[in-house]
């Protein structure tokens, strides 16, 4: 069923003392989405999905899971879901292998030598595997934290900032793990990040929360198709550049410059524009970054709103 | 529940900090039974002072005796090791913010937080066990058997085949009331998120419950019912003749009912427990 709704949530609340965190928030994920979570730090995407894992309790609403309410089917619904929430924290004193062995006898699924190794060797850790985890970097503990959530083959995958402190290359493979299970295993993910590139990149669909309320929801491609996003230009003549922008339009979407970088605040679709403009003035482009950060994109929608 | 507690043995026994206790006993047991090798006839003399009307016979310095002695010197002490484990039980997996991992596992709080626990009491035996069998295999080995002379209000002398089972049951009870301890520490690991916090308020108020014990002033004395550390030491009620089985019930009752309101009010504030490490 494709419009199932493996997650509803209905004016969810969660307060500390006077600091509410969450507020009257409503989401629904339907089976098969990559369902991006976004919002900056303290916006309450953390503390929502505690509420979702039963690590927290809610002031006020609810929440369902494939269907059913999480309140009277906590264990049923726990084990039909993986998920590492903010650190992939792991028994440092124990090898990955024995880790993901205690975690499988305890969620009481399969833990066969076969089934382990197998998990270890879709997140690139087999060779590791009779390693104590204090000896992993910070990149292989956030695998390993991915491993554990997937050991026991959940129908949803919760991954709450999944790249958080990784590099270039492990955020690329983190990202292509995800499209592999959504694409392959038809898993649901629910992924949580504070950074807007990185859930464009894989979600169809996404949310955007502040001060623990919904900002915007929809479909990723609906939402960013004309947004404003930064586009950073690096030429060799920066005298040149200069002179040409101010007697053009452009000189108005012009955010800051240096002696060769250029920083645009413009829309999305004025891209081709640009750089069609500055190449047909013979300007000789040396880069062009477009750089779309949750804050710009953030402001953007309030200011329209 | 079978494989959690084997899973938190498991756990437990992989940690460094476990070891501390059985190696703490273990050096104890040598040191006093090196000790008592060397010297243990002037204490013994020292003890049998003022009996001189009386002739004794048999090998009075055995066994029995030596393990009566050590568990006398080692019991009030034994909550400090237990302390180290039970303390860390919960706010270990806070530290290490792996209650996040295990609370999201499609096991109940109850099973977790009882499988833990057990895993302390387990822990507890364990020591004692140790405790028992080093200090009575050691001492049987190194002094021999023979009749148990022990000094409390009067003397007593026990037959050698009236011995065995007064230690069993006296080291059952020092694991009752060493499992008031691990409880104790058990419930203020649940509260926080760093075991050093546990482990120093439970030491904390066994030492000034066992002070609180000790001053003879009306109110002080009054209050003594009413706190567990003066029941620690009523093992000593099984090597007594005859033996004073209100007592005895009594401590095991009061025991027991602080080991399962411990246990109770751990599980009421975890099930509550909002995880935020």
């Amino acid at each position: 069923m494709e419009n199932e709704k493996i997650i509803e949530i209905k004016g969810l609340s969660k307060k500390f003392k006077s600091l509410t965190a969450v507020d009257n928030l409503n989401l629904n994920v339907l089976k098969g989405d990559v369902f991006g979570f976004l919002g900056p730090n303290g916006a309450g995407k953390s503390t929502t999905i505690r509420m979702m894992l039963t690590l927290i309790k809610p002031n006020s609403g609810s929440i369902k899971l494939f269907g059913e309410s999480l309140n009277g089917n906590r264990n049923k619904l726990l084990g039909k879901i993986g998920a590492i929430v903010e650190k992939p924290d792991l028994y440092g004193y124990l090898s990955a292998y024995k880790n993901l062995e205690i975690l499988g006898k305890i969620s009481g699924c399969d833990v066969s030598q076969k089934r382990i190794m197998e998990i270890l060797e879709l997140v690139g850790l087999s060779a590791r595997a009779k390693s104590k985890v204090k000896t992993f970097s910070h990149g292989m503990k956030q695998r390993l934290g991915i491993a554990q959530a997937l050991l026991h083959d959940p129908e949803l995958i919760i991954l709450d900032e999944p790249t958080t402190g990784l590099d270039p290359q492990g955020m690329k493979e983190i990202r292509e793990l995800i499209l592999n299970l959504s694409r392959e295993k038809k898993k649901t993910i629910f992924l949580s990040s504070h950074i807007l590139h990185e859930v464009e990149l894989v979600a169809n669909r996404m949310i955007i929360i502040n001060k623990g309320k919904t900002v915007i929801e929809g479909y990723v491609d609906e939402l960013l198709k004309s947004s404003t996003i930064k586009v950073t230009v690096e030429v060799d003549n920066g005298e040149k550049m200069r002179s040409l922008i101010t007697g053009s339009g452009w000189g108005d979407k012009l955010e800051s410059s240096g002696e060769q970088k250029f920083v645009f605040l413009i829309d999305k679709n004025e891209i081709p524009l640009l750089v069609k403009y500055l190449v047909d003035c013979g300007v000789n482009l040396q880069a062009v970054i477009p750089q779309r950060s949750l804050e710009e994109y953030f402001l953007n929608i309030t200011e329209k709103n | 529940m079978v494989t959690l507690i084997s899973i938190e043995l498991y756990k437990i026994f992989r940690k460094w900090r476990s070891y501390i206790g059985f190696i703490a006993i273990t050096l104890l047991i040598l040191l006093v039974e090196t000790a008592m090798y060397f010297e243990g006839q002037g204490f013994l003399n020292a003890q049998l002072r003022g009996l001189d009307a009386f002739v004794f016979s048999g090998n009075l310095l055995n066994g029995y005796l030596i393990a009566y002695f050590v568990m006398g010197a080692l019991v009030i002490h034994i909550p400090f090791l237990i302390t180290l484990v039970a303390g860390d039980l919960l706010a270990g997996e806070a530290t290490a913010g792996t209650y996040r991992m295990l609370i999201t596992r499609p096991i109940s709080r109850f099973k977790l937080v009882t499988a833990k626990f057990l895993s302390g009491l387990i822990y507890t035996l364990l020591l004692i066990v140790w405790l028992a069998a080093l200090s009575l295999g050691l001492g049987l080995f190194l002094f021999g058997s023979g009749e148990l002379i022990v000094f409390q209000n009067s003397f007593i002398i026990f037959a050698k085949d009236d011995i065995i089972w007064r230690f069993i049951l006296a080291y059952g009870f020092a694991t009752l009331s060493m499992s008031v301890v691990a409880s104790l520490a058990f419930l203020f690991s649940s509260l926080v998120e760093n075991a050093i916090g546990p482990i120093i308020t439970t030491m904390a108020i066994v030492i000034v419950f066992v002070i609180l014990s000790t001053i003879n002033i009306d109110f002080f004395r009054d209050l003594r019912p009413y706190l567990f550390t003066t029941y620690m030491m009523d093992w000593r009620l099984f090597f007594d003749s005859p033996l004073d089985t209100g007592e005895i019930a009594k401590a095991v009752l009061f025991l027991s009912a602080h080991i399962t309101g411990l246990y109770l009010l751990t599980f009421y504030l975890f099930k509550r427990k909002d995880v935020l490490s």
